[in-house]
């Protein structure tokens, strides 16, 4: 639609890299949310393409996209583009001259990059591709080590690395506003990390996460399965103010056996307040609690402006809540003691994400998000699965691989109204939350799948389901 | 813990309908610094329980400032504000517990975290 007015606006190419293909739409649409900007694609949009065309929308927001995405590594204020350098040549001449000269007048200092996507070209080509730009009329100084403006034109050769195209599928060329936050995956590496755990999440996904749930500056974010903090380093990094709980004391606390190779048992600071010091980010840290979420601790209000964490799938963690099975009646003597732990049992998948639901709809503000992975054994997946509730409105669903027949996807709610006395029934009667009761058995089947080793760990899951 | 944390949590024992606020008992009570964000503090307010708040303050032998009423226009008043960010975020409860108002649990803290793990019969 309007298609004819709309050529006469900005453009904005944005250069995603080429990893984790699912999450980048869902983090791109957040941030510009974020900003209360829409997410407007030019013609031809191909979302697994690493290059972008947005409409309707100022340099400043695409500054602000840039930093916080980590899906993205540069964005450009678009001149030109076509699918041979004379469409680009064609294109760039009706680029109106008065949005071009205030970074071309005579004073100025510039550079022209190449990049180019699944192919790598010789120096001598790639200054011939700039020489070939001289229809452009650059009246500034080169600069190559600090200049005030720098250009870049893009060559895509298209997606397949076993079969480069002699010529570009297309080229696009413009003036470079940001870059994204791709740094930000290496200088919080958990590798580098105060106090990890077996199942500490990868930065980049973190942030990933943090961008998915549009979590803001003074925002208030909750882990309700905390393990080592990765998710609340992420959160924090962000500006908001992060909490959260688990049922193991000794994570919480920062006890017990060290997850790194060669370290035996882990250090006397080792936990998440140090974690967040680490970053620079201490005052952004409230609590965490030793807790199990099957029986939450908050009072019943709206609390938290964003819910995000990575429920146990009883893989690499077991799945657990306090309570037995059987019927005890006689307490342990001294109740209350420090060192007293309550039995626990195992805790359903199915029904880990029925609590994490309710309470999503129960504590989060109004339009507040949850984000959480979802574990499947994918053979069996299908979108029903998904669980649903009458207050979160599904955002985004996003995969990624585990191994040959698991997969776990990355879920995001938006909450839509307050839940009433029936929401919570209606919720759990709702026929499309069903298709994951049978996940129950998701730990079984991620074993089955491999080897013998999987009749062995059904029956010491059984056992430990005691 | 600190008392922003406190004034959001409930006792969760089975049976209990007045488990809020929990009482606080302290054996040892530490005020760190924390950067003043008069923003955060702002949007923090509304969601408090008032009352709470001051009698959480005053168990921890914190209270001195801390007006018995909310203020108006609190947003504007940065001296309260400043006030209100001490009480919150930056006095911690280090070691002690946290007693059920109406059951009688305690739950213990130790090293500024709380155990709020019930046991299998008060789950």
């Amino acid at each position: 639609m309007a298609t004819a007015n709309r050529r006469s606006c900005v453009q904005y190419l944005l250069h995603l890299a080429q990893d984790n293909l699912d999450f980048r739409l869902p983090e791109i649409k957040a941030l510009l949310a974020l900003r209360g900007k829409p997410f407007r694609p030019c013609e031809n949009f191909k979302e697994k393409c690493p290059f972008w065309c947005l409409e309707d929308l100022a340099e400043e927001d695409v500054r602000g996209v840039m930093a916080r995405s980590v899906c993205t590594k540069s964005a450009f204020e678009l001149w030109g583009h076509g699918r041979t350098h004379s469409e680009l040549r064609t294109s760039l001449l009706n680029f109106p001259s008065e949005n071009m000269s205030s970074f071309m007048h005579k004073d100025s200092t510039y550079r022209i990059n190449v990049y180019t996507f699944n192919k790598t070209l010789e120096f001598t080509e790639r200054i011939k591709r700039i020489d070939a730009m001289e229809y452009l009329p650059f009246k500034g100084t080169v600069s190559l080590k600090s200049p005030q403006h720098v250009f870049c034109l893009l060559e895509d050769y298209g997606t397949d690395p076993n079969n480069i195209p002699e010529h570009p599928e297309y080229i696009y060329f413009g003036r470079w506003i940001a870059d994204g936050q791709r740094e930000l995956i290496r200088s919080y590496s958990v590798k580098n990390r105060h106090f990890i755990g077996n199942t500490s999440m990868d930065a980049g996904l973190s942030f990933i996460m943090a961008n998915h749930a549009k979590v803001k500056e003074n925002d208030l974010v909750f882990d309700p399965f905390v393990g080592t903090g990765s998710l609340l380093v992420a959160c924090s990094h962000f500006g908001a103010y992060v909490c959260g709980t688990d049922i193991d004391y000794n994570t919480i606390h920062g006890r017990g056996r060290s997850s790194r190779r060669n370290h035996k048992w882990r250090g006397p600071d080792e936990n998440i307040r140090a974690n967040l010091r680490q970053y620079g980010t201490e005052k952004m840290y409230l609590d965490v609690m030793v807790s199990d979420a099957s029986k939450p601790v908050w009072r019943e209000t709206a609390l938290f402006d964003a819910i995000i964490t990575d429920p146990p799938y009883g893989i690499r963690e077991s799945t657990r809540r306090t309570g037995s099975h059987k019927d005890i009646s006689k307490p342990a003597d001294g109740l209350y003691v420090e060192s007293h732990v309550p039995v626990s049992q195992a805790y359903h998948l199915s029904d880990i994400f029925t609590d994490l639901l309710n309470f999503s709809a129960h504590h989060l503000v109004m339009g507040g998000r949850l984000v959480y992975w979802l574990p499947v054994y994918w053979p069996e997946y299908c979108e029903e699965m998904v669980p649903l509730h009458p207050c979160l409105r599904l955002i985004s669903n996003c995969e990624q691989m585990l191994s040959s027949h698991t997969s776990r996807r990355l879920i995001t709610m938006e909450k839509i109204k307050e839940p009433e006395e029936l929401d919570t029934l209606a919720h759990l009667a709702d026929p499309r939350f069903r298709p994951y009761q049978g996940h129950n058995a998701f730990r079984e089947k991620y074993f089955s799948g491999l080897n013998k080793r999987g009749s062995k760990e059904d029956h010491k899951s059984a056992v430990n389901g005691e | 813990m600190k008392l922003l944390t406190h004034n959001m949590l409930t006792s969760h024992v089975k049976g209990v309908t007045k488990g809020y606020p929990l009482l606080i008992k302290a054996t040892e009570v530490k005020v760190n610094e924390v950067e003043f964000n008069p923003q955060f503090v702002s949007r923090m307010i509304p969601k408090l329980e008032w009352s709470a708040l001051v009698q959480a303050a005053d168990q921890v032998g914190q209270c001195q400032d801390l007006p018995a009423e909310l203020v108006p226009d609190y947003e504007k008043n940065e001296e309260f504000l400043k006030i209100v960010h001490r009480i919150l975020l930056e006095v911690e409860v280090i070691e002690g517990c946290l007693q059920c108002p109406e059951s009688g649990r305690e739950f213990p803290i130790s090293r500024g975290i709380p155990n709020m793990l019930l046991n299998e019969d008060e789950a």
